[in-house]
């Protein structure tokens, strides 16, 4: 088998210091294989978000093993994971576009990083993209032109553009209305099927867990794993997902 | 490397933030050209006779400061150096203030008197280069109470130059009064007004001395020395010298090339026509406050202008913090948002010294004719100002990229 995407082996995480040190994470360990989608259920405050930043490489790893795309996290420097992030493709709660830019020159951002493209493969990857996410008439537009959903279809563009490895999204239907978070999650799995990515999705909405080929519930920042292919989703998910 | 030039693209899109910046750095822009363009302007007022005077070696009394408030010296000493090897020639000016007349005054509240600087020259000698003192003109002096009056002289002496026309086409000549005396006005030539005299009258020195009657025709304030085609400066500066009565002084906080052009022997204070000039200059520039108000003046332009364009980076940078923050997520490192608003700093300082520079370009107009001060945009003022305003967005942008820092992509999550 080949290496996992993430492996994650008893990851422990703090907040604060002192006495006003707190535990978040509790012994966190799973593994997401090349090409998985993982969606990571649980209430507010069990530790999902701050998990999801650690695997972002957005924070250091405190302590146990946190392994992406093979790099391992724990003592990290700042570079090793500035250089990790640009092999990641984000996609947020908020959309996080930006203002100024027209969504073809936002999708084309996260390929900026990419210096062995040309600016005519770049443009023309970003377009391809915008495409395959159904956007095609909105290439010109500003974002404060687009309706909510189809902000998301952007931010999904410019995750998935450069091709990552790994796609981490932090409660993507969170601002849409059921039909588009739906129609956003469908084209997510969609494309990063074709392109072999693995995702990894924080959500509370329980009407998009099918698309997840395994379920990950934190409770009390310990996960428990699911298979959906051998096994239904638990109730306790589903309930407090 | 970078397609998307984001730095331009934000600014662009706040179309009333970059009006508005644009209007804050243009203002600023516009203040540090005024007041360095008036400094200069009085700088340049200052020495402008000082320039014009043809002659190699400048005598003057220790005792004198600046033209507005020479001090006079025996013409023996001048007269003395006529007989070295290298001397060609030399010339006697006398300087003094008379009072003088409007002959078309019109009524109080106006005064019909004002201070004038009058300069008497031998008309004899070629001793000054302005326009309009010709050989022609200086024939005219000779004669008894003529004198030429000078047409960029302040407006409150009388229009002067348009009646001059007017008259002479109906063949007269105008007549008023200096100092009490009687004179005719014989013809126009061009020095211009200063901060230190606000209008000037050039006769013979023949006639300056039957307007100041007090005056002694032994006692100048001015010596001209002119030297002889291809003479050399160094060793006709050291003929003088030992030509010259009386201990030699140099003033110590010179430098030693500096004290070659500048010394003094006994009562005499013997300059090369440079030096002339630059103890003129140095005069107004560290003597008196007028240097040091326009000088702070500049700096206060300086200063609106860090502030206004750190405030227009400031919110620029706080409303794209979320956006930043993206962008480190996605794997941007500091380094590029640093250079992101560094590069908003360059593109608003150019944007708004263009509009600066043709405001001070129309103020300088307005202000060269209202007062007659040779205010003009110069490139060495240009490159000046341009450089100020450079670093003033960037100083302002080294401020501003503090807040990037802030940009912390672990709490967009």
């Amino acid at each position: 088998m080949t290496e996992p995407i993430i492996s994650i082996a008893g990851v422990n995480h703090y907040f604060g210091s002192g006495n006003l040190r707190k535990q978040i994470l509790f012994g966190a360990t799973t593994i997401v294989e090349p090409g998985e989608v993982v969606i990571m259920t649980g209430p507010s405050g069990s530790g999902k978000t701050t998990l999801l930043t650690l695997i972002g490489a957005l924070r250091s790893t405190q302590e146990g093993s946190l392994k992406v795309l093979g790099q391992e996290l724990l003592n990290s420097s700042e570079a090793v994971r500035v250089a990790l992030r640009r092999n990641i493709g984000y996609i947020f709660q908020a959309h996080n576009l930006l203002k100024s830019l027209t969504t073809t020159q936002n999708v084309m951002m996260s390929l900026e990083l990419h210096t062995h493209l040309s600016a005519k493969e770049r443009e023309e990857m970003a377009k391809d993209m915008l495409a395959a996410v159904g956007l095609s008439d909105q290439m010109a537009k500003y974002t404060d032109q687009l309706s909510g959903g189809q902000k998301q279809r952007v931010a999904i563009a410019r995750a998935l553009v450069s091709n990552p490895k790994l796609i981490l999204a932090d409660e993507p239907t969170a601002a849409l209305d059921k039909k588009s978070g739906r129609d956003a999650v469908e084209i997510m799995r969609k494309l990063a099927k074709e392109r072999g990515s693995a995702v990894m999705l924080v959500t509370h909405d329980n009407r998009i867990l099918d698309v997840a080929d395994r379920l990950i519930h934190m409770e009390d920042g310990m996960l428990e794993s699911y298979d959906l292919e051998t096994e239904a989703a638990p109730e306790k998910a589903i309930a407090l997902g | 490397m970078f397609v998307i030039p984001l730095a331009w693209l934000q600014l662009k899109r706040e179309r009333v933030r970059l009006l508005i910046a644009i209007a804050g750095i243009g203002f600023a822009v516009f203040l540090m050209f005024v007041q360095l363009g008036f400094r200069d302007a009085l700088f340049n007022s200052a020495i402008r006779f000082h320039e014009n005077v043809k002659g190699d070696i400048m005598l003057l009394s220790t005792r004198s400061n600046s033209l507005i408030s020479i001090q006079s010296f025996p013409q023996r000493r001048l007269y003395g150096l006529l007989g070295l090897e290298t001397v060609e020639n030399i010339s006697p000016v006398y300087v003094g203030f008379g009072l003088w007349k409007n002959p078309f005054w019109e009524e109080l509240p106006k005064s019909q008197t004002r201070q004038i600087m009058v300069l008497g020259v031998d008309p004899n000698d070629d001793v000054l280069s302005v326009s309009g003192y010709d050989a022609a003109a200086r024939k005219l002096l000779k004669i008894e109470d003529r004198i030429l009056f000078d047409k960029q002289s302040r407006a409150e002496f009388g229009p002067i130059p348009t009646k001059f026309e007017e008259y002479q086409k109906q063949g007269k000549s105008i007549v008023t009064e200096i100092s009490d005396r009687k004179v005719t006005i014989d013809g126009l030539f061009e020095l211009g007004a200063s901060f230190g005299a606000d209008g000037n009258v050039l006769t013979s020195e023949s006639n300056f001395l039957r307007i100041f009657t007090r005056r002694d025709r032994g006692e100048i304030n001015i010596g001209i020395v002119k030297l002889k085609q291809g003479a050399d400066l160094y060793k006709s500066l050291e003929a003088v010298r030992r030509a010259l009565p009386g201990a030699y002084r140099v003033n110590r906080l010179l430098k030693p090339e500096e004290a070659r052009e500048d010394f003094i022997v006994g009562e005499i204070r013997v300059l090369t026509k440079k030096a002339f000039v630059e103890v003129e200059r140095k005069y107004w520039q560290n003597s008196t406050s007028i240097g040091f108000i326009f000088t702070l003046g500049a700096v206060i332009g300086f200063l609106v202008g860090i502030v206004i364009v750190y405030q227009i980076l400031y919110t620029d940078v706080s409303d794209h913090l979320p956006e930043y923050a993206t962008l480190k997520a996605m794997g941007y490192k500091n380094r590029y948002l640093l250079k992101v608003v560094f590069q908003e700093a360059l593109i608003l300082s150019v944007m708004g010294f263009i509009p600066g520079f043709l405001l001070s370009n129309g103020m300088y107009t307005l202000t060269r004719n209202a007062t007659a001060l040779p205010l003009a945009m110069t490139t060495d003022r240009t490159f000046t100002v341009f450089c100020l305003a450079v670093m003033m967005c960037v100083i302002s942008g080294a401020i501003a990229v503090r807040k990037v820092q802030e940009a912390d992509p672990a709490d967009i999550f």
